[in-house]
This record gives structure tokens, sequence and C-alpha cells, in this order.
């Protein structure tokens, strides 16, 4: 389980209230291990600094059919240390513009862990996922409680509780728009 | 019980006697470090509606990825980002031509000092642990939110105490070193923990060498990774700086997770090459058998300094590039680059067929100045072999030492040194 799935108290409870807990969605693809930051998001597009066009070369290099098949809602499974290499942002600004509602990972490497909570990306980390989730299967996700239900095969997939404060900043949307009421407030 | 290195910078960061691992401690960030990707940072900091940095002499940016701009888009943004950082008064600002590397400049212009902490938007900030500095690489938005508050929070991590023993063979160096540790751990080994390495192989080593540990340990997933404070380090440092240089050291009754010990002779008996598509794919380069390379890279925030560029040049000495194989340098700085023309470096190397890049990122990243052709295999000083990393998704990237890439450019192959030149043990110079 990623050491990093805390943020300091003083973010404060309020904004979980407005976050339904409860993401469903289905499995659009199962990876591998060590899928790593030019396999999400090559690094000849890093010059992109519209969030919303990363989406457009999500995966393109190692999976370039993936982006297109992706719902909005969908789910990526993966092994260990997602997310592995850079620290460039593109990589979960991709895949969250791509409409990609949650990753569960085996782990998550730090960077792109802190990254995904940063822009309100749901990241779960749950060993099992990769062996118990096929392609196509509906998962249901309780993110504070660490609890995953694959609805399609009947069972219960055990995951780490994402730590409340997470779940706050990613129910705000991400940190810029946590801030910004910070600020505005 | 006493504190690691990592322990004791957050706990100082953070106004508190001590921490321990996995406590989450909010600490003040001493220095915050952007290349091109300042302008995710500025768009994210406009964003919050916060009319001014928190402390412009302590944010840094240094354009390295893209430079001079490879695209219309690319100089877009980079105008962008030089309207802000003359808007919000950034008077560390280091331009094409100016600097170099990111990681190179904040050491050379000593903006790093023991004891820091640093976050930098690139995961190669590890690299500052070199330095005694709690260094690790964060995102745009993070460092957004850094550039508004100043602090971050951080989970403070267990600590790995890696020792290295005794000499090392000839042709053998702190690439060989690491590349070796990362194949023992793996890419995720040292994930979310501090690294401390230490021994008498490590405290030999020169500055630029320390760096190469700290740099590349980032590719075990470590999230800082330190080298000894010691007199070396502070020779170095001493020249660069107005303030006071501490000497920070872990308490010797430092709680370890796991320690690791390496024999520089006996674990490292031949050049360590990481085969594609990962880091820690790590084979002895005897095991490769004939692998033809078609263009060897010297450079990057890894490799690109002027012990390597020393060793390359006196590999290639007299020698030309292999036909049907290019050699492309890129010094890590100005500062490399014009020290190592008057040393006579960079003629010998140009002399043998080698192209040299201007200082910066060149093509590790995959953008401009030498991208890989499907079907094409390179041997490169750089940090990443990931599937198209450097160009095609049908390409290769071999990792290695920077003797290894010259020798194998003089060989047309992956090659070990001693069978391109008769010098033995290179004598490096000490930057």
């Amino acid at each position: 389980m990623p050491d990093e799935n805390l943020i300091p108290a003083k973010l404060g409870p309020e904004l979980a209230s407005a976050f339904t807990r409860l993401l469903r969605g289905r499995v659009r693809a199962v990876l591998g291990d060590n899928i790593d930051t030019d396999i999400i998001y090559p690094g000849r597009y890093l010059n992109v600094t519209d969030r919303e066009k990363t989406a457009e070369h999500l995966f393109e290099l190692a999976y370039p059919e993936l982006r297109a098949q992706i719902e909005p809602g969908e789910i990526i499974v993966a092994g260990k240390n997602f997310g592995c290499g850079s620290s460039r942002e593109q990589a979960a600004a991709a895949l969250k513009f791509a409409g990609v509602g949650a990753v569960l990972a085996g782990s998550f490497a730090r960077i792109f862990y802190r990254n995904a909570i940063n822009l309100g990306l749901p990241v779960v980390v749950s060993e099992e996922a990769h062996q118990l989730c096929a392609v196509g299967d509906e998962l249901a996700l309780e993110l504070v409680a660490g609890e995953i239900r694959n609805l399609t095969a009947g069972r219960v997939i055990a995951a780490a509780a994402l730590d409340p404060r997470a779940v706050e900043l990613i129910a705000a949307g991400g940190l810029i728009p946590y801030l910004k009421r910070k600020y505005i407030a | 019980m006493g504190m690691t290195l990592a322990e004791k910078i957050l706990a100082r960061a953070s106004g508190r006697t001590r921490v321990t691992p996995d406590e989450v401690v909010v600490a003040r960030v001493d220095l915050a470090m952007s290349h091109e990707n300042a302008d995710l940072v500025r768009k994210s900091f406009l964003e919050i509606g916060v009319p001014r940095v928190w402390d412009p002499a302590r944010i840094v940016i240094i354009f390295d990825h893209r430079v001079p701009a490879e695209s219309e888009r690319t100089a877009t943004t980079q105008k962008a980002v030089r309207e802000f950082v003359a808007a919000q008064g950034i008077a560390n600002f280091y331009d094409v031509g100016r600097g170099g590397i990111c990681h190179q400049v904040l050491a050379e212009y000593g903006h790093v000092l023991p004891g820091m902490v640093l976050v930098g938007t690139d995961s190669h900030t590890t690299t500052h642990g070199a330095f005694g500095a709690f260094a690790t690489g964060i995102g745009a938005t993070e460092m957004a939110g850094v550039w508004a508050e100043g602090s971050l929070w951080f989970k403070v991590p267990a600590t790995y105490r890696i020792e290295v023993e005794g000499d090392f063979r000839p042709w053998i160096s702190a690439k060989d070193l690491i590349l070796h540790i990362i194949g023992r751990l793996g890419a995720a080994g040292a994930d979310y923990r501090a690294v401390e390495f230490d021994g008498t192989a490590v405290r030999r080593m020169t500055v630029a060498s320390r760096m190469v540990l700290a740099n590349l340990s980032m590719e075990m997933g470590a999230k800082v990774a330190f080298t000894p404070v010691d007199r070396v380090l502070i020779d170095y440092l001493q020249p660069r700086t107005t303030e006071p240089v501490e000497t920070i050291a872990p308490d010797p009754d430092a709680a370890y997770e796991r320690v690791i010990r390496v024999d520089a002779q006996q674990d490292l008996g031949e050049p360590q090459i990481a085969c594609p598509h990962s880091v820690d794919h790590v084979k002895p380069l005897s095991e490769l058998g004939d692998v033809p390379v078609h263009q060897a890279v010297l450079g990057s925030c890894t490799n690109g300094r002027l012990e390597d560029l020393e060793i390359a040049a006196r590999v290639v000495a007299g020698r030309l590039v292999a036909p049907g194989t290019r050699l492309i340098v890129i010094p890590a700085s100005q500062r490399i680059y014009r020290h190592a023309m008057r040393l006579g470096y960079l003629d010998a190397l140009v002399a043998a067929g080698a192209m040299i890049n201007p200082p910066g990122c060149g093509p590790c990243v995959g953008v401009h100045q030498g991208i890989l052709a499907a079907g094409e295999t390179c041997v490169s000083s750089t940090n990443r072999n990931f599937l198209g990393r450097m160009g095609s998704k049908d390409s290769l990237v071999y990792l290695a030492s920077p003797a290894v890439v010259a020798a194998s450019a003089i060989a047309g192959k992956l090659a070990h040194p001693a069978s391109v030149t008769r010098e033995s043990e290179p004598c490096l110079t000490k930057i």
C-alpha cells in the first residue's frame, strides 16, 4: 500500500460529504506490472499544457487502440508500480480526461499517486484486483472503506482504504479547486 | 533511538524534535525547482487565484527539456514562463544558453545545500540527495500549491542503508554500481523509501559520481537518496555559496528498515547494462553477446558531467565512430561545455565523429536531437529505457556507463572499453 495516502488534517472534512464515495464502472483494460509514464503518456507530448488535450495521447505508443475504447467512468486495472518513471502530471491528466473513472493497481509509483489525487482521479491499491478482474467486469468501489465488489463475478476484492482526506481532495476535483475555495473563502 | 537523515531533515522542516516513519508532516520548502513544465505550474497557480508566489527567491526555473525550442508550441510555453518569471520577480531563471540541465545547474550555482527540503517538478530531483538535501519530485499541480503556500505534506519514509565497500575494478563506475543495485532490488524495490548510500567506495567518489547514485535511485522508486555530507562535498560547495555549509549526518543509532551491502570488487566484475524496456532489467555486459548499435548517447542529468566527457574522450581519442553508428554528446551544462572545450575533450569527441548537442536533456525524453527509428538500437548513458522512450516503440535502448557508451560507438556494438583502448584506469577530473 502506498505510504502517501494521507493528506494533512487541515484540509477539513466538509468536502467529503459532497462526494459520492461509491464509484461504479466497467473494467476497460487489465494491464501488467510497471506500467510506466512513457507508456501512459509519451514524452514527446509534454509540451501539451492544456490538460483536456492530453487525453488525445493516452497510451499512444503501447496501446494505441485503448483510448478510443474508453467510455466515461470505466476503470483501468493494473499490476504493481503503476505510473513509475517521470513526474509528468500529464500521465494522470490524460487518464482523467480520457474518461477513466478510477485506476486500481497492486501498487502505485509515488509521484503518479500524488498527481492522481491532486487532479481528482481516484486511485485504489488492491493487490488482488489484477487477478480477480477481467475486461468488461462491472465493479463497485467503496473508496473510504477500501472495498471493491466485482458485480459480474459476484465477489469482493480486498483493497486498501483511501484516506478520507485524500477522498476529500478527489471529491473537490483536485488540489486546485480545493485551494481556490480556501483562498476565496 | 536516533534518526536517519530523512527523518532529521523532515523533523526540523516541520518544527518537530523527532519524527518516525509513516508519520505525516507538513514541512516548509526551502527550494522549488521547475523546468519547462513551469508553464503547467503557472496555469495551475493562476487558477488558485493567489496574486504572488510565496517567495520568489526560493523558486528556480531552468529550461532544459526542449532547448532551444523545437516547435512553435514549446516556444509559446517558454515565452509564457519568461513573462511569468519577470512579473513575479523570480531572479533564479536560467534561460536557453544560460544554464543547462536543471539538476546540474542547481548544483553548479550553489542553490542546493545540506539539510534543505527541495521539491522539483522532475522525477530525478532525487539527485540532490548528493548534496545532503531531502529532495524529491512532485507534479505540477502540487508545485502550484507550493508556489502559493511554501509548504507541502510528506509522509516520513523508512530508510534503506546501502553500504558499498572496496575499490572498483578498472572501467567500473558509479553508473555500474547503481544499475547493479536497481537490478537487485527491482524497479519498485525502494518504493517510497529514503536511501542512504555510504561506505568506502562511496566516500571516495567525486560529487559528480555521487549524483549518479542519487539520480538513478528514482528508478527503484526511492523518494529521496543521500550520499554522505563530507569533506569532498564541502569542498565542492564552499566556492559556490555564501551560506554556511552545514554538516549533517544520520545518528549512529538510527533505525533502518533494511541494510544492503555491496562489495565493489566482487559484485561488480564487469560493466552493468540495463536492457530494454526497464531499468531493472540489468545484465553484465558479457552476457549480452553481439548487440549492434545504431546510436550512442552520452549525456543527461545522470551522466553528462565533465568526468563523463573526459572518460569518453579518452576512449575515443584517435579513433573513429564505427560506420553505421552515430555518437551524440550532450554536455550537461554551459559550464561543463566550456570546461570540456578548454580541456580538449570535445575536440577529441568531434574528431572521432561525434555530434555535440547543446546542453539540455537532448533525446532522453524522446522529443528531439536524436530520435530513434523503428528497428534501431541505442546505447545511452541516460536514465530510462522504457518502450518508446527515445523514439519509435520498435526501437531499443540499453543503459550503460559513459565508458561503455563511448566504446560501443567505436565498436559499432555493445563493447567493453578495454576492447577498444589500451588505456587502463582512467584518471578522473575532480568536479
